[in-house]
This record gives structure tokens, C-alpha cells and sequence, in this order.
């Protein structure tokens, strides 16, 4: 079907198919909200509900009993803590860079998933959370610590600190992102409200939608207010990943110190967002029958910004071998050999097949449009991605400047147990958002239905067939 | 707080148009005829419609702009104090007021407080949360396009405009609340 305005858009083809007036995409999208769960989703809420229950079982032993529990080390004092905090935010990029950044070059493929993106940030960036949380060691004296307020002991925090700085950039994050999503669903949340026959269900969801009735003098304002939170949280999420990246590169440690870090970790971050994006997109169209909205073509598209940010990575892992030789210092050439071809060399490669060598595969069309395929990469890619922080966290660490302290790091089963829970913590939140919230922005949808049927009121000949 | 159907005031007039495009033309004609109050209700935004309307671009980029200067100052003075008048501690041998490394927090707070003031504000320029006018239509959110010429205005002769303009179903409509 070509229309007129397919030379104004970046991507000529449909968004939506299945030729869905208005009424069905409410129909389509609020079905999972307005129906008694299927027997699917309790499957994957129970799976969710053991892993995190693990996660419990793994967290009250390292509260009760204390850092003991876990496999950290001298030198190895990071583990998977910070490994998963790392990988935790970074999945969390993602969802902000398909919502503000995709919005402000106009991709208008976002509007089918930038709300499961979202939902899957504001998720992400809990789950990161409770990790450096619990790397303090005593998590109930945290605020304390990591907070400037006037106290007793008339001190301050350092601000001159990396870890500082993370807490004012995560936490930041952390809330405009979960302003920013709820600003998105208000309209949304009016249609469930408009919909609802039940009183108590009306009544929550008029609550939630602020009472929104869709008049263009709320519209006005609230688009300047979505462009705005697009342009901040733009920035925002770049500073994220470089902030979280100078906890690594402001040290003196062999493997950290280097500049590539921020562009590095953002690409990185980028990278494993979107294969989790595939990941929980690939399961939700199937599960919630949503395959007219998120169309092959959707998924072709972030498998594209897969293949391309993985490449990033892939330069920027050669980079460092390349600066490593080209310092000519001992100490990084020795950090990197010893990185590929030390004790820890099967996270190495596991960490470059994932993350360089598999995502190859979609150089073939018919790979990037292959759902199985794609569902198969996206898990490696989750896994080089949670390698890759493992490598620079521990192998970094484990072999420092004076050999008679160097140790083999070994997580234990309880740093595996918290590793596997988040996976359990992350999920069922989730599956909680895609029972109760509106899972496609319905609002925006349908704005971009309008365009492409010449609904709007652009003077455009309809053309359809 | 349900108010009774006798006490409902009349609260304007409501047409109904077929698609986007009619509500646009329809709106330029009212708001040629200078009518005091009259509002679009749609289910998406419509791009073309706040022209029509005559509404002027929205003050929302200046309290970012405001807000956003606040946070930044706000952070340096923070870390400035803190770390050069209150409890000048030397760390690493940097001088106390080592202002690169405020940068990022700065930045930060620039952020937090013009994101949190832009929604604040727009939430108080459409009176969020608004619980004293219902919407008129629950089709409104779905697929119907709407105009609203609100009152004080002659019952019949704002519902026979409408009719004019090309609503294809034109009603009186009555303030009520959500709860």
C-alpha cells in the first residue's frame, strides 16, 4: 500500500496491518487488562514469582548473615554486585532511547512499543537499584550515607566521588522516567476509564487519568510537555551510562582508566537494551496477540540496532586491546592479555562470540525477520552483555598490582541465586504492567494510523489500495 | 459528591464531526463567529486544530528553561558550599572548589527540577487532577472528534450553528463531576 506520504517518512512501510480502525486498537490493546488472565500468563507469573522468590531466599542470607555469603574477595571486592547493577541499568537505556530519542528524530515505528520499553526501564532500573543498595552492605543505613543532609557529624558526602555522582544520576533517571511514562499513559489510562463497566475499575483508572477528557487545550500542553521530557531525558540517559562508567574509568585501575569507557558503555548499554526489548516483545505479540501492531518490520528495525550497536561494541573491545599494546604500559598490556588468555578466558570469548560474532547473523534478512532467530540472539546478546561487565568487574580486579594478593574470584550460590532472582524481581513487575497498564500507547497509535490513512488534516488525497 | 440531575447546569454544546479534518474546518468557522469559549475534544492530538483554534504556543518551555537554570545553580551552590565553606576537606590534594567534578551533579538537578517543574506546571495549566468536569462522551477517548462551544451562549442558536459548520450530531451537554 503506498501512500503519498511515504517519501516523508523514514519507513515506508505499514505500522499497523490488519486493517484496524480506532475502535480496535482500544479493543486489541485493553483485552489483556479487561479479561481474567490466561492460563499463559499464570505460567510465566509463577516461573517469575520462583526466581525472585530465590532472589528473597539469596537477600535475606546476605542481610541476616552478612557480605560473607558471596564470593567477594581481596581484590575482588565488586562481584556480581556491581556486575548486575551495570547490567541491570543498562538494560534500562533502551526503553528511554526508543521514547525520547526515537521521538525526536520522528521515528514514528516507535509508538508500538515505547510503552513495554518504558515499563521495561522503569523495571530495569529497580532491579539495578537493589544492588548497590545491598553492596553497602547495610542497605537500611544507605540513605544516610549516600544523601547530602545536614547531621550530627557535620559532615558531607564527597561530591568529587563517580559513586556520588551515580546516585544523583540513577536515582534521576529513575524518576523522570517513571514521570515521563506516567505523563504518556494519561491519555491512555482515560480510555480504560471510558471503557470500564465495572465501578471500582472505573474508579481507579479516573483516578489514574488524572481525569483527562481529551480537550485540545490539555492536548496542547501536554505534547509540549512529552517534546520536553523527550529532550531531557535524551541527555539524561547518555549521562547515565558515562556516569556509571566513570565508577570504572576515574580509577587507577589497569582495564578501567581509559577514556573509550562512556561512548562504550552507552553503546553497550544500548546494545542489551534492545535485545531485551526483543526479547519481552517477541513473547508479549505472541502471547497478547499483538502481532498486527508490533509487525515484523518493527522487530526487523531494533534487530538493525542491534547488528549496529553490537559492532560498536565489538570496536570498542578491539580499541582497548589496541590502546593496551599502544600506552606501553606494563600493567594495561599485562591486564589485557590476561583478560582473553588469563584464568578468566572463557568469559572472554563468551562475552565476543554473544556480543560480536552471533549478532553477524542479521546481515541476512530473512535472520532479522525470523522470529525464532531473532528471539535466540537476543538471549545471547543478554548473556555476552551481563559477560562483558563480569569481565571488566572481576578480571580487572582480580589480578592487581602486587602478585602475592592476586586471587580467582568465584561466585557462590548465593551471588548466583540473586543473579538468577533479579531475572524473577525484573519479570514479575513486568507481567504485573502488562496486566493492568495499556501495553501499546493507544493515543499514539492512533495518531499515526490518522497519518498514514490521510485521516489528518493535511489536504492529502486518500489513497488507499 | 454525585450531584443530583436537577441540580446539572448547562454547560455548553456538543458536536459531533466525522473525521479530524471536518473538526478543523469547523473550528476556523467558530472561531470566526467569535464565540467566548469553545474547545476541541479528540481522541489523539491533531496536528493543524491549535491553529485553527488560535491558540498560542504553550508557556511550558519556559518553565524547563527557569527550572532548569534554578536546579543547575542550585547544584553548584550545593557542592560549592558543602565542599569549599562548610567542610573544606582535601581530597586528593584537589582545590576545594574543584568545579569540573561538580559538573555531572549539576547537570543532574538541572534535570530533576526542570522535568518534575514542566509536569508540575502542565498538570496546574490543565487542572490536574481534574475532578470536577466529567467527559462528555466515553467515545471521545476512543474515535469520536468533538466540539464544544461552551456556555454562557444561546442554547438552539450555538446547536444550529454546529449543525451548519457539519456536525453530524449536535446535543446540549451538563457539568458533572467523576465521583
Amino acid at each position: 500500500m503506498a501512500t503519498p506520504s511515504d517519501s516523508l517518512h523514514f519507513t515506508p512501510d505499514v505500522l499497523v496491518t490488519g486493517g484496524k480502525a480506532f475502535k480496535d486498537v482500544d479493543d486489541d490493546v485493553c483485552h489483556p487488562l479487561e479479561s481474567f488472565p490466561m492460563r499463559r500468563w499464570w505460567v510465566c507469573f509463577g516461573v517469575a514469582c520462583f526466581a525472585l522468590l530465590i532472589w528473597l531466599i539469596a537477600v535475606t542470607a546476605f542481610v541476616t548473615q552478612g557480605q560473607g555469603v558471596l564470593g567477594l574477595n581481596q581484590p575482588s571486592g565488586w562481584g556480581t554486585d556491581i556486575t548486575n547493577f551495570v547490567f541491570w541499568v543498562g538494560i534500562g537505556h533502551a526503553g528511554t532511547l526508543i521514547s525520547a530519542i526515537l521521538f525526536l528524530f520522528r521515528q514514528k515505528w516507535r509508538t508500538a512499543i515505547n510503552r513495554s520499553a518504558e515499563a521495561m526501564t522503569i523495571f530495569a532500573v529497580i532491579t539495578a537499584l537493589t544492588f548497590p543498595l545491598l553492596h553497602t552492605g547495610r542497605p537500611w543505613y544507605a540513605a544516610f550515607w549516600l544523601f547530602p543532609y545536614p547531621n550530627q557529624r557535620h559532615l558531607w558526602v564527597n561530591f568529587r566521588s563517580p559513586l556520588l555522582w551515580d546516585v544523583f544520576a540513577v536515582s534521576t533517571y529513575f524518576t523522570i522516567s517513571l514521570v515521563f511514562w506516567y505523563v504518556g499513559l494519561i491519555p491512555d489510562f482515560a480510555t480504560v476509564r471510558d471503557r470500564a463497566k465495572n465501578k471500582i475499575r472505573k474508579a481507579i483508572y479516573t483516578l489514574l487519568s488524572m481525569g483527562w477528557r481529551g480537550s485540545n487545550k490539555n492536548w496542547l500542553h501536554y505534547e509540549t510537555t512529552y517534546l520536553i521530557l523527550a529532550g531531557l531525558s535524551t541527555p539524561l540517559v547518555l549521562s547515565v551510562h558515562t556516569i556509571v562508567s566513570f565508577d570504572f574509568a576515574t580509577s587507577v585501575i589497569p582495564g578501567w582508566h581509559t577514556t573509550i569507557f562512556p561512548p562504550y558503555f552507552v553503546a553497550g548499554a544500548i546494545f542489551s537494551g534492545f535485545a531485551m526489548v526483543v526479547t519481552l516483545l517477541v513473547i508479549m505479540r505472541e502471547v497478547f496477540n499483538f502481532k498486527n501492531y508490533i509487525t515484523l518490520g518493527h522487530l526487523e528495525k531494533m534487530n538493525k540496532v542491534i547488528m549496529a550497536t553490537g559492532m560498536m561494541v565489538g570496536y570498542a573491545y578491539a580499541c582497548e586491546f589496541f590502546i593496551a599494546w599502544y600506552s606501553g604500559s606494563p600493567f594495561e598490556r599485562f591486564t589485557f592479555i590476561n583478560r582473553a588468555f588469563g584464568p578468566y578466558w572463557w568469559a572472554y570469548w563468551t562475552m565476543t562470540s554473544c556480543n560480536v560474532i552471533i549478532p553477524q547473523i542479521f546481515w541476512f534478512r530473512a535472520a532479522r525477520r525470523s522470529i525464532p532467530v531473532m528471539f535466540v540472539v537476543s538471549l545471547f546478546v543478554n548473556i555476552g552483555m551481563w559477560f562483558e561487565r563480569y569481565v571488566i568487574v572481576v578480571t580487572s580486579l582480580h589480578r592487581d598490582f602486587l602478585p602475592s594478593s592476586w586471587k580467582y574470584y568465584i561466585p557462590t550460590w548465593y551471588d548466583w541465586g540473586w543473579t538468577f532472582g533479579s531475572f524473577g524481581l525484573f519479570f514479575a513487575l513486568f507481567l504485573l504492567f502488562v496486566r493492568f497498564f495499556p501495553t501499546i500507547a493507544m493515543s499514539e497509535v492512533k495518531g499515526v494510523m490518522a497519518q498514514e490513512n490521510n485521516h489528518g488534516p493535511s489536504g492529502e488525497v486518500p489513497a488507499h489500495g | 459528591m454525585a450531584n443530583p440531575k436537577s441540580e446539572r447546569q448547562f454547560a455548553g454544546v456538543i458536536g459531533y464531526f466525522a473525521g479530524a479534518d471536518q473538526l478543523v474546518q469547523a473550528m476556523r468557522k467558530v472561531r470566526e463567529a467569535k464565540y467566548s469559549s469553545f474547545d476541541a475534544f479528540t481522541p489523539y492530538p491533531i496536528h493543524g486544530l491549535d491553529a485553527a483554534q488560535g491558540l498560542s504556543r504553550s508557556p511550558l518551555p519556559f518553565v524547563t528553561f527557569a527550572a532548569g537554570l534554578t536546579g543547575c545553580c542550585l547544584g553548584f551552590l550545593l557542592q560549592y558550599w558543602t565542599s569549599a565553606v562548610d567542610w573544606p576537606l582535601n581530597v586528593g590534594g584537589k582545590p576545594f572548589n574543584s568545579w569540573p567534578a561538580f559538573v555531572p551533579i549539576m547537570f543532574e538537578l538541572t534535570v530533576l527540577l526542570g522535568g518534575l517543574s514542566t509536569v508540575a506546571a502542565m498538570f496546574l495549566l490543565n487542572g490536574f487532577p481534574n475532578i470536577r468536569k466529567k467527559i462528555f462522551d466515553p467515545g471521545l477517548t476512543r474515535d469520536r472528534f468533538a466540539l464544544v462551544i461552551e456556555a454562557p451562549v444561546e442554547e438552539s442558536e450555538a446547536q444550529s450553528f454546529l449543525k451548519k459548520v457539519g456536525a453530524t450530531e449536535v446535543k446540549s451537554v451538563y457539568t458533572e463531576g467523576w465521583f
